[in-house]
């Protein structure tokens, strides 16, 4: 999973699982999931709502402060285990090594207090300055995510300020202390399309100035196409399929990983074109389905795949990895298409193009 | 940008709904008014998807509310089938609201979460539907079934027992109970996830061709309106930049705010260079004192002398494109050139 093997990963995690204990039982929001980030690369994690993505940032950072929440696993930075440290021991990593930034910017920045004092805040906390110091650091942060008068912006509240500028107070803040890792759970979802584009390029130049290790979770794969050198692909928990990500828009395996693709509208087709919409809804995750958890919404699933679950396994080219009994491209895959089809399963006539995608599976409410 | 002007309106008979210099305009106290939309024309045709895009707070949805009259536009004309909108009486409104029904953006909070799916669904039939409940119930569900909703199951459940996804096809269910002529979707995906935002967009498509609908389709992802709309036009500030015939709006962008847009699309196929050099980390002014001339002007590379004094009108780029830039990317007609025989207006309301 290294394109550098010399580069020794600044985090790495194995096997991570956070169960949320509630009366029905346990929800499996990250289950078993893998991976490291590198120095100065970014890694896109990918998945609909409810794919464990945003639980594992949060499970990864030490953020899952919730009583019922129950972590095993191992998530090692620079050589230390972070699982099991309490929320004091982690609050020095907090801000100095690893940062985050949120969705909303609206709600998480305090709305009674000015922008620069928030700021300041954070800087006089972890780098012990004084207030002064503090203001010129705050300005310069300010003016480094090309926030236009900062000075000014220095004394506004939240509210004064529109959604991008928000986010981007936001960013100075996660990078006020220079943290080696920076997580960015959907930091551009509530924000216009020019607006995205403006903070996914400061992100991005923000990481490559810091030589950060950077985790970029979104539902969008659009968004991480261009902006990552790895991508995850979590569904259930689980990741289903990770690679470079020249090699994983080039060799998609994972049969979710291809609806997600194929359901996003894209301006290259003419209007009007039919998108594959991904039949049913993501699994209960107190009870999720036996053998592959994306078996029932899957138009290649075959009887192996309600039976037993696919295990990660390495692709063609490096550091290429998908969980899946019938990858697609495969001559497994293709066959088990054609007999779903005339079985008359609703996934695979959708794809095809025949049937309305319904939330309530198996049934198709025929058009 | 910004354009005003009628060059791009079909004769008066063809449309469906026809928008002649809509302009609503909001006082924020201290004599100070947002020109939230100033001087807007566009039309539609009996069956066709016209698409509003533009960044937040450009006036696409205050447009979509105006044209049902919540609230009255300050000026301008707003014609459905013939009648005039904005002349109407309250009663007379009432009575034409059954023809224009809207579904909103966020699906959870549109439904009332202390009535039951087949109430909420129905409601528009206490008033307007036949009078037998058993008659009004066969028509809300065949109305669920024809959205993917099982009717059975779904008639005693409440709001919060389905899903985002789920809660968007009973809003869309409660607009068509009704049959209306027009639909006015106000961002009806942007609060869902991809693949759920595909159903909803296919669903759309197929109620349409079943139904025959004519729909205003507002959404600030141009992906999005290419792939449901035949017609599109792109707001700025308040004002129509360009309206185009979808295809030909992706291939051969008139307008630099159009271009801008395009070139912020995240494109899902890494082989594509990304345009990280885009200088453009403009914010929107002030729609309380917007910019005089073209309103686009102060995040426009190509702007000069021309766009700060005039404010440019709607010329003609081909048959269905047109374009309100003084200085397009592609080649126009010259602004003499008007094909509607509508009044045109000089220069817009704002200073």
């Amino acid at each position: 999973m290294t394109s550098d093997a010399a580069d020794q990963p600044v985090l790495v995690v194995e096997d991570l699982r956070t169960h949320f204990l509630v009366p029905a039982g346990a929800v499996k929001a990250v289950d078993g999931v893998s991976l490291s980030l590198q120095r100065g690369k970014t890694l896109g994690v990918v998945g609909e709502s409810g794919s464990g993505k945003t639980v594992l940032a949060r499970t990864i950072m030490g953020l899952n402060i919730a009583g019922n929440a129950v972590t095993t696993g191992s998530v090692k930075y620079g050589g230390k285990e972070l699982v099991g440290r309490s929320s004091k021991e982690m609050k020095q990593l907090w801000g100095t090594e690893m940062a985050m930034v949120f969705q909303d910017p609206m709600t998480s920045l305090n709305p009674v207090v000015k922008i620069g004092r928030q700021l300041v805040e954070h800087v006089r906390v972890h780098l012990g300055a004084s207030k002064a110091e503090a203001r010129s650091i705050g300005t310069e942060l300010l003016h480094s995510v090309k926030i236009p008068d900062a000075d000014e912006r220095f004394d506004v509240y939240p509210h004064e300020m529109s959604g991008g500028m928000r986010q981007r107070v936001c960013i100075a803040m996660a990078l006020a202390c220079s943290p080696d890792v920076l997580f960015a759970d959907e930091p551009t979802t509530a924000l216009d399309v020019t607006v995205q584009h403006q903070i996914l390029n400061l992100l991005g130049s923000q990481q490559r100035n810091h030589n950060m290790a950077m985790m970029l979770v979104t539902h969008d794969i659009g968004v991480v196409a261009g902006r990552t050198d790895e991508i995850a692909v979590m569904y259930a928990g689980k990741i289903v399929e990770k690679a470079p990500t020249s090699a994983l828009f080039n060799e998609m395996r994972h049969p979710y990983t291809e609806a997600l693709l194929n359901s996003i509208p894209q301006t290259t087709k003419p209007k009007h074109t039919r998108l594959s919409a991904i039949t049913g809804r993501p699994p209960d995750l107190i009870n999720p389905p036996s053998g592959c958890s994306f078996a029932p919404r899957c138009p290649y699933a075959r009887p192996k795949c309600h039976e037993e679950e696919p295990q990660l396994q390495a692709a063609g080219s490096s550091g290429h990895e998908f969980a899946c009994h019938t990858p697609v491209g495969s001559p497994a895959a293709k066959e088990a298409f054609e007999a779903n089809i005339s079985e008359g399963l609703p996934q695979a006539l959708v794809i095809a193009g025949h049937g309305i995608a319904s939330e309530d599976d198996p049934t198709v409410w025929a058009s | 940008m910004a354009g005003s002007g009628t060059a791009h309106l079909r004769p008066a008979g063809d449309a469906l709904l026809r928008v002649e210099d809509l302009t609503v305009e909001f006082p924020v106290g201290r004599n100070r008014v947002v020109h939230a939309v100033s001087g807007i024309s566009f039309d539609i045709v009996k069956g066709e998807t016209l698409g509003l895009v533009g960044e937040s707070g450009c006036g696409k949805s205050t447009t979509g509310r105006a044209l049902i009259q919540l609230p009255r536009p300050t000026a301008g004309q707003v014609t459905l089938g013939g009648s005039d909108l904005t002349g109407l009486d309250e009663e007379s409104m009432r009575i034409l609201r059954t023809k224009a029904q809207m579904i909103f953006q966020d699906p959870i909070s549109s439904l009332n979460p202390r009535r039951a799916v087949g109430e909420v669904v129905a409601e528009p039939m206490h008033v307007w539907g036949p009078a037998d409940k058993n008659a009004q119930w066969e028509m809300v569900s065949s109305m669920l079934e024809a959205v993917g909703v099982d009717p059975d199951s779904a008639r005693y459940k409440y709001p919060h027992e389905f899903s985002g996804g789920q809660c968007q096809r009973i809003s869309i269910a409660r607009a068509l109970v009704l049959e209306p002529e027009l639909i006015i979707c106000d961002e009806p995906v942007s609060a869902l996830d991809v693949s759920v935002q595909a159903q909803i967009l296919n669903l759309l498509e197929d109620l349409k061709a079943q139904y025959g609908l004519t729909m205003v389709f507002i959404a600030h992802d141009l992906a999005v309106v290419k792939n449901i709309s035949d017609r599109v036009a792109v707001m700025y500030l308040g004002k129509m930049c360009e309206y185009s015939e979808s295809d030909d709006l992706y291939a051969n962008p008139a307008h630099p705010y159009t271009q801008l847009l395009l070139d912020s699309l995240p494109i899902p196929d890494p082989g594509i260079q990304l345009q990280t050099d885009v200088t453009d980390d403009g914010e929107l002014p002030s729609p309380i004192n917007p910019p005089s001339g073209c309103r686009f002007r102060t995040r426009c590379d190509r702007a000069d002398d021309v766009c700060v004094q005039l404010e440019p009108t709607m010329r003609r780029v081909s048959d269905d494109h047109f374009v309100a830039c003084h200085h397009p990317l592609v080649a126009v007609e010259e602004a003499s050139v008007q094909i509607s025989p509508a009044s045109v207006i000089p220069g817009g309301e704002s200073a």
